[in-house]
């Protein structure tokens, strides 16, 4: 519907009465307990076995959700690091869990000391109201969750429609930029914008009575210096045109590197130098 | 139903969401009359209102439904067409009005009877018979409709009807008036379209939502304005490296008291608009 084919979930019409319906509906519905939902007991287990997980992570870990999305297959997210990665104390990987979603495990993200901040911000799919976990794990191996309910619909199995053939043919391109000021020591922002359908899969056409397949992009691999910076493993959770702003150290120069791999086993690769160097952003060459 | 002039005919739908009260009629439809037999276009948001339709197609005249228009794919214009299957027209619509009906329709489905419940008995998509890419026209006896598709708009599948004895162009959603312009398709598309629609120059335009006796000339402005500013704010947002959600908390909140539904579509306006922008160079 996104857009673009990407987006549109359901129909603007049928969303809105569903809207409609839903926010007579809030006050009905009081939010049930998070701790108690079905589908993240299994998962919890599942992923942690028997390691607790501290509900109550404000000093690690925040997750930003809107309380009502917009547009259930485009809902900004952030998931931001409660300090910043030093040598003894960081954050080596976030998991992101969407309760009601057909896929709830969106993925995981790793990090380094070097990262600067275990900070990601994205856009997912959310298919029905639900909680979102974000739960960080620290180097000491404890476990933190932050979580909010999110009210949207029809971001997973509303297919894109505005132009698929448009959003599959353009799949590939990815642009990698550097936000504000570069110090180098001190943390900075980067984007990567990917051109891609990040289809689920899930919608049937109602004429092949056939369904799409999922094609998305899998894992992304940022480096600077050529030491690691950031590890995305995501699905079609991930809203199509994957955004991701995350941080990294710069240094006197070098370059930020990322690598993005879909479900076709395509590669795009994007790099943009840092520092003394203009910050002149590259596009991706596409490799399969 | 009202007569626009004659044998042009149309029903004004309720500026709402769908609800039980209004039973999902929501949009405007309408039909038009030939010395052979009649146009409708678009049916409805429900198999009873193609029904009603139907009925008072009937009371205007005996002849056959020959033609059944859809100007794009939304639920409130497609679900009254199965009203007309037993009359054996054609079903017209875009090249692309068929993927795009046949890629929403379960959702779709799944929405009308959660928000409708029985009102929605028996509504399904009935899809094109004879697809339109690019300008067609079709006579419907001593009157000549002329229809077009257009750059991905409001949808990427939207179609006009041009009715040349009376001088009305019908353009399904690609005209809001009054009630808020909702992007399920390209922002900037719809843009180049109004351009291209008020160079018709039509001598009226019967608009897909909203009042049906206005001046289209500035109605069609306002629409121009609401998302040209939207192009620019979004614009700038992005030029300033603000978030979507920045973006959405923040762009045309002045806007809230010139539209009606505002609250409903804005903000979602505001994140189509951004997801399409971000990528411009």
């Amino acid at each position: 519907m996104n857009t673009i084919a990407r987006t549109t979930c359901v129909a603007l019409l049928a969303l809105a009465a569903m809207s409609a319906m839903q926010l007579a509906r809030a006050d009905e519905h009081a939010e049930d307990n998070p701790d108690t939902p079905a589908r993240w007991l299994d998962f919890k287990s599942g992923m942690f076995k028997d390691r607790a997980v501290d509900p109550r992570g404000d000093a690690v870990i925040k997750l930003d959700a809107p309380a009502r999305a917009a547009d259930g297959a485009v809902v900004p997210i952030a998931i931001t690091a409660q300090f910043a990665q030093t040598p003894t104390r960081y954050i080596k990987k976030i998991y992101l869990f969407i309760d009601e979603n057909p896929e709830p495990y969106a993925g995981s993200f790793s990090f380094a000391p070097e990262s600067g901040f275990a900070t990601i911000e994205t856009r997912v799919r959310v298919e029905d109201y639900t909680f979102m976990r974000a739960i960080a794990e620290t180097n000491d191996g404890r476990l933190y969750s932050s979580v909010r309910f999110v009210k949207a619909s029809g971001g997973c199995s509303a297919p894109a429609g505005k132009d698929d053939a448009a959003a599959e043919a353009g799949a590939g391109l990815v642009r990698l930029t550097l936000q504000g000021q570069t110090v180098p020591g001190k943390p900075q922002l980067a984007q990567l914008m990917i051109r891609h359908p990040n289809r689920t899969g899930m919608a049937m056409n109602q004429v092949t009575r056939n369904y799409a397949t999922a094609y998305f992009v899998r894992k992304v691999t940022v480096s600077y210096a050529d030491k690691p910076v950031m590890v995305a493993d995501v699905n079609f959770s991930i809203s199509e045109n994957p955004n991701f702003r995350f941080w990294f150290v710069p240094s006197g120069n070098g370059e930020l590197k990322a690598r993005v791999e879909d479900t076709k086993s395509k590669e795009f690769d994007a790099a943009v130098g840092v520092g003394s160097q203009a910050s002149a952003q590259q596009s991706a060459a596409s490799k399969l | 139903m009202i007569r626009l002039g004659a044998g042009a005919y149309a029903y004004r739908g309720d500026d709402n969401v769908a609800t039980r009260a209004n039973g999902g009629a929501i949009a405007n439809i309408g039909f038009i009359v030939g010395t052979r037999c009649v146009a409708v276009i678009d049916t409805g948001g429900t198999l009873a209102e193609g029904r009603a339709l139907r009925a008072a197609i009937r009371m205007v005249t005996p002849l056959p439904v020959c033609y059944v228009i859809n100007t794009h794919m939304h639920p409130d214009h497609i679900f009254g067409n199965a009203a007309f299957t037993a009359d054996h027209p054609q079903f017209v619509g875009s090249a692309t009005l068929g993927e795009a009906e046949a890629s929403h329709a379960e959702s779709y489905l799944r929405v009308l009877k959660r928000e409708l419940g029985p009102l929605a008995q028996g509504s399904i998509i009935v899809s094109p018979t004879h697809t339109v890419s690019g300008s067609e026209a079709l006579d419907l006896g001593h009157r000549m409709l002329r229809l077009q598709t257009w750059k991905t708009a409001h949808t990427n599948n939207d179609l006009t009807v041009y009715d040349e004895a009376s001088g009305m162009l019908w353009t399904g959603d690609l005209l809001f008036v009054g009630c808020i312009p909702v992007i399920d398709g390209s922002v900037l598309g719809w843009l180049d379209d109004i351009a291209a629609l008020r160079a018709l120059n039509p001598r009226r335009m019967v608009p897909g939502h909203g009042a049906l006796d206005r001046p289209w000339r500035p109605a069609l402005a306002a629409e121009e304005q609401y998302l040209a500013s939207l192009v620019r704010d979004v614009r700038a947002a992005l030029k300033q490296g603000q978030t979507m959600q920045q973006a959405v908390d923040t762009i045309g909140l002045g806007e809230r008291n010139r539209w009606r539904l505002y609250d409903i579509y804005h903000r979602r306006n505001v994140t189509t608009a951004y997801a399409e922008l971000e990528w411009e160079q």
